[in-house]
């Protein structure tokens, strides 16, 4: 318990960093971007929301610092992460609200695939060495560094354009009736079984490698050598004794690689046109949305620290010393 | 391993000048690692893009931008990479770009390792209350997704801002993994006897840090190093690929980002987009495999495992855990 309290205290210090990274930036920028924006909605936009776009960028130069930032954690507090200048006057907390589940679900599932195949291939090459697996680590280091996005082009360009198996962008069949409905959910795997394969793909040799090493380190401990000495099968050995050990590096240095994941996963979205927060922040960028890029940033940060401390809860789990109260 | 196993019958063998020779050769760290295969690899690897980079943008048969007739061609001689929907030739643009791709990386790989440096010496020298904030400043940085940061920053900047911005803004978010490795690593350095031994001899801790950390550091150091530069040159190329950053600048994301943007995946037009990206994985391969060679160099448990399969099959033996290691340590006496 104690642990996963030092931890929430962590994800509560990353979250203000985060917010107050999103606080400092524009106003560390000279020539007021948003302003020129304003100017250009002027008119269109309500008192309120261009209220709440001046507490948002800091263009109100006659509060101090100090009382912006006030206002601006209470407007945060609110919900309230302004107006989306590429899909006006939508929110931007709608904007996002809307493709986030198309992430969550995507880059969730793949993720955890990915670590899934990742680990098992690294358990057996970690168990086995010098044997095939072993060859593997060049070719999966040619694939782990493979940039999603072109991994994603090479995609549609081979199942999509030339073989014509799956869709080339979207996430779902744009005649089908978005809800809880079979055709629409069908249509929906079917258009993410690509950009799912992309982000396992990349994704797994990472896993692979650093739970092969851990392995080979696991190995030469004697608590493994005393299980086979005990006459252990190898199975159980393997296993029960060492990637069970082997496993919690993986596991705690999931929040590492995860950031890098959701990035790759972000620019896969992209490449997809899939309807996720990643093409969001796509298209925000294109526009120069600025309340929109800060809003994608914030939330996509936030889901990482979710996720992580849902791994950390799993840490707990895997690793026994954790929970004694010393 | 497999070497020294081959290189104990040599011995055994050759006379003893030789001898000297080649256990000299054994222990020259640098020898040892050119030998590991994966290090060699990455090294030629490595080598061959450098020279790219340094020729590549003088051998460019063409000015990259220049439009020409030639719409959308297959590759030929004139063109060995074919041609863009515009024209311009795709070989130009790849050669041109290679500078831009190794110099933004280098440049953001030593700010951002200059930076884990400084942070993780300070931080394991003065523990207490400096140590607790720098590193909760790391792992916040860690935590952070880096290219969504990344895009905000350089969103930010009036035009994307040039090369240089670039690979700062790069090095900010790419310093934290390499500053929590070398503060682990002169943690453990700290308490070991020749460090303590010099301290005792009232060293300043300034010179305790060049003379006897430092230098034990080196190998962490240059694979941290390596490993951002990998990191910064994929971040590099993810930002000329959604369109932000240097757009002026000719980078192999920046001829993904035109290929993608001019529909070359839908008319078929592979030789567009296959060599930049080709090139990108090729060198982060390499790039991977000489910060492999270097863990396998600092920590030799990491080295593939012991005999070749023929050999162990020669012997009788089935690869496994515990067997392998006590035929290793037997191996060498």
């Amino acid at each position: 318990m104690k642990y996963i309290l030092r931890r929430i205290f962590f994800y509560a210090i990353t979250a203000w960093a985060a917010i107050t990274i999103n606080f400092i930036l524009p106003r560390l920028i000279p020539g007021d971007p948003v302003q020129s924006l304003l100017n250009r909605f002027k008119g269109q936009i309500s008192d309120e929301a261009a209220q709440s776009l001046y507490v948002l960028f800091g263009l109100d130069t006659s509060k101090s610092l100090w009382d912006q930032y006030i206002e601006y954690w209470g407007q945060l507090f609110r919900g309230d992460l302004g107006l989306s200048f590429t899909f006006f006057p939508t929110p931007v907390s709608e904007v996002i609200g809307q493709s986030l589940p198309w992430t969550v679900v995507l880059v969730g599932v793949s993720t955890v695939i990915g670590f899934i195949l990742g680990t098992v291939a690294g358990v057996l090459a970690g168990w086995r060495r010098g044997g095939w697996a072993e060859r593997l680590i060049p070719v999966t280091s040619f694939f782990s560094s493979i940039p999603y996005f072109w991994l994603a082009l090479l995609m549609i360009a081979i199942f999509a354009v030339n073989l014509g198996w799956f869709p080339d962008s979207g996430g779902y069949d744009i005649f089908t009736d978005p809800g809880w409905n079979w055709p629409f959910i069908a249509s929906a795997i079917y258009h993410g079984i690509l950009p799912a394969l992309t982000i396992v793909i990349s994704s797994f040799a990472g896993w692979m490698l650093g739970m092969r090493n851990m392995m080979v380190t696991v190995t030469n401990e004697d608590y493994v050598v005393v299980a086979h000495a005990k006459g252990l099968d190898e199975r159980q050995v393997n296993f029960a004794y060492a990637a069970r050990n082997a496993i919690l590096p993986s596991v705690s240095g999931f929040a590492l690689s995860l950031g890098f994941i959701v990035g790759g996963s972000l620019l896969t979205e992209m490449v997809f046109s899939y309807p996720g927060i990643g093409f969001v922040m796509f298209q925000a960028v294109q526009a120069k949305d600025y309340p929109l890029m800060q809003g994608v940033f914030l939330v996509i940060t936030f889901a990482v620290l979710v996720a992580n401390l849902i791994a950390d809860m799993a840490y707990v789990f895997l690793d026994p010393r954790t929970r004694s109260e010393v | 391993m497999t070497d020294i196993a081959s290189e104990t019958d040599v011995l055994l063998q050759a006379d003893p000048r030789d001898q000297d020779r080649a256990a000299q050769k054994r222990h020259s760290p640098i020898a040892g690692f050119w030998r590991t295969p994966k290090s060699r690899v990455g090294l030629i690897i490595l080598a061959f893009f450098v020279l790219l980079a340094i020729f590549g943008p003088l051998l460019a048969p063409y000015d990259p931008n220049a439009l020409s007739d030639d719409l959308l061609q297959p590759p030929s001689w004139d063109h060995l990479f074919g041609t863009t929907q515009t024209g311009q030739d795709v070989f130009s643009q790849f050669m041109v770009g290679a500078r831009s791709v190794m110099v933004v990386g280098t440049i953001a790989g030593l700010v951002a390792t200059v930076i884990s440096v400084i942070v993780g010496i300070n931080a394991a020298l003065f523990p207490g209350i400096a140590d607790e904030l720098l590193s909760a400043l790391a792992n916040v940085f860690l935590v952070i997704p880096a290219l969504p940061l990344i895009i905000l920053i350089a969103g930010f900047i009036p035009s994307g801002g040039g090369w240089i911005t670039v690979a700062l803004v790069i090095s900010v978010t790419a310093w934290a993994w390499g500053s929590r490795v070398i503060r682990a690593q002169t943690l453990s350095l700290r308490n070991r006897d020749f460090v303590q031994a010099a301290r005792a001899t009232g060293k300043s801790t300034w010179s305790l840090i060049t003379v006897e950390i430092l230098p034990n550091l080196v190998p962490i150091i240059a694979g941290s190093l390596v490993g951002t530069i990998n990191f910064a040159i994929l971040s590099q190329v993810s930002l000329s690929f959604i369109g932000i950053g240097s757009s002026n600048d000719w980078n192999w994301g920046t001829i993904l980002f035109w290929a993608q943007g001019q529909q070359a995946l839908a008319q078929g037009a592979w030789w567009w987009f296959i060599p930049p990206g080709l090139a990108i994985a090729v060198l982060g391969m390499g790039l991977t495999l000489i910060t492999l060679g270097i863990d396998e160099f600092v920590n030799p448990k990491l080295r593939p495992g012991g005999l070749d399969k023929k050999a162990l099959k020669r012997a009788g033996v089935r690869s496994r855990v515990g067997y392998t290691a006590v035929l290793l340590e037997e191996e060498p006496s």
